[in-house]
């Protein structure tokens, strides 16, 4: 019983998070402070997921059937791919977004900016 | 195990609005960042609502669908931040 209430939570938390990824990626100004939102708070919230899963699947598990065992594997190796592969693509699109000369809403100073525009003219000087 | 069923149903029914809010900012952005930002909020929520979906239907094969589609999402967004980017590959 006590076990059931415990899954629920961590589901209900899960679900909070995912929907607050998505009101914040409505409604911020930025494409970082988006990012910032969209990226984070869908991660917090796939762990608690998977972890509700994974804890049903060892309660399938404790009460008999043998596809609970692997149900828990899986998943965790669901929430192991997306713990890797997802704040790696926050970087890249984060790096992408600078790169392409997109700048936060209200800022005054980009220090990352005069790097690479001496990058760019050593390239085009060595061209 | 009948007594998950209803309550997972309404985990993907909130994931669902939480993917509809995600598409509204993938139509609405204005740079092309915005749209990358919307397309792998929504790559992850859909890998929740396979687990979610692994769990309400008591099948395996849901979970390893997710595993593949996480790594193929990761894979499409460095090719597409790659491609912003605008640099050699």
């Amino acid at each position: 019983m006590i076990f059931t209430i415990i899954i629920y939570i961590i589901l209900v938390i899960g679900v909070f998070f995912n929907l607050l990824g998505g009101i914040g990626l409505l409604r911020f100004p930025d494409v970082y402070t988006r990012l910032h939102a969209g990226t984070k708070c869908t991660t917090f919230g796939s762990i608690f997921i998977c972890g509700s899963v994974t804890l049903i699947g060892l309660k399938m598990w404790y009460t008999g059937s043998t596809d609970g065992s692997v149900l828990a594997i899986h998943s965790i190796a669901a929430l192991l791919a997306i713990l890797l592969t997802n704040p790696t693509g926050a970087h890249a699109i984060a790096r992408a977004a600078h790169r392409s000369g997109i700048m936060p809403v209200n800022a005054v100073v980009d220090d990352l900016k005069t790097k690479k525009s001496k990058k760019g003219v050593k390239k085009e000087a060595k061209k | 195990m009948i007594e998950f069923y209803y309550e997972y149903i309404l985990v993907s029914l909130f994931l669902l609005l939480s993917i509809f809010l995600s598409l509204i900012r993938l139509i609405k952005g204005p740079t092309a960042p915005d749209r990358i930002v919307g397309i792998d909020t929504i790559n992850t929520i859909i890998i929740s609502g396979m687990v979610v979906f692994g769990a309400v239907f008591q099948s395996v094969i849901y979970i390893d669908v997710a595993i593949v589609y996480a790594l193929l999402s990761f894979i499409s967004t460095l090719f597409i931040a790659k491609y912003i980017e605008g640099g050699e590959f």
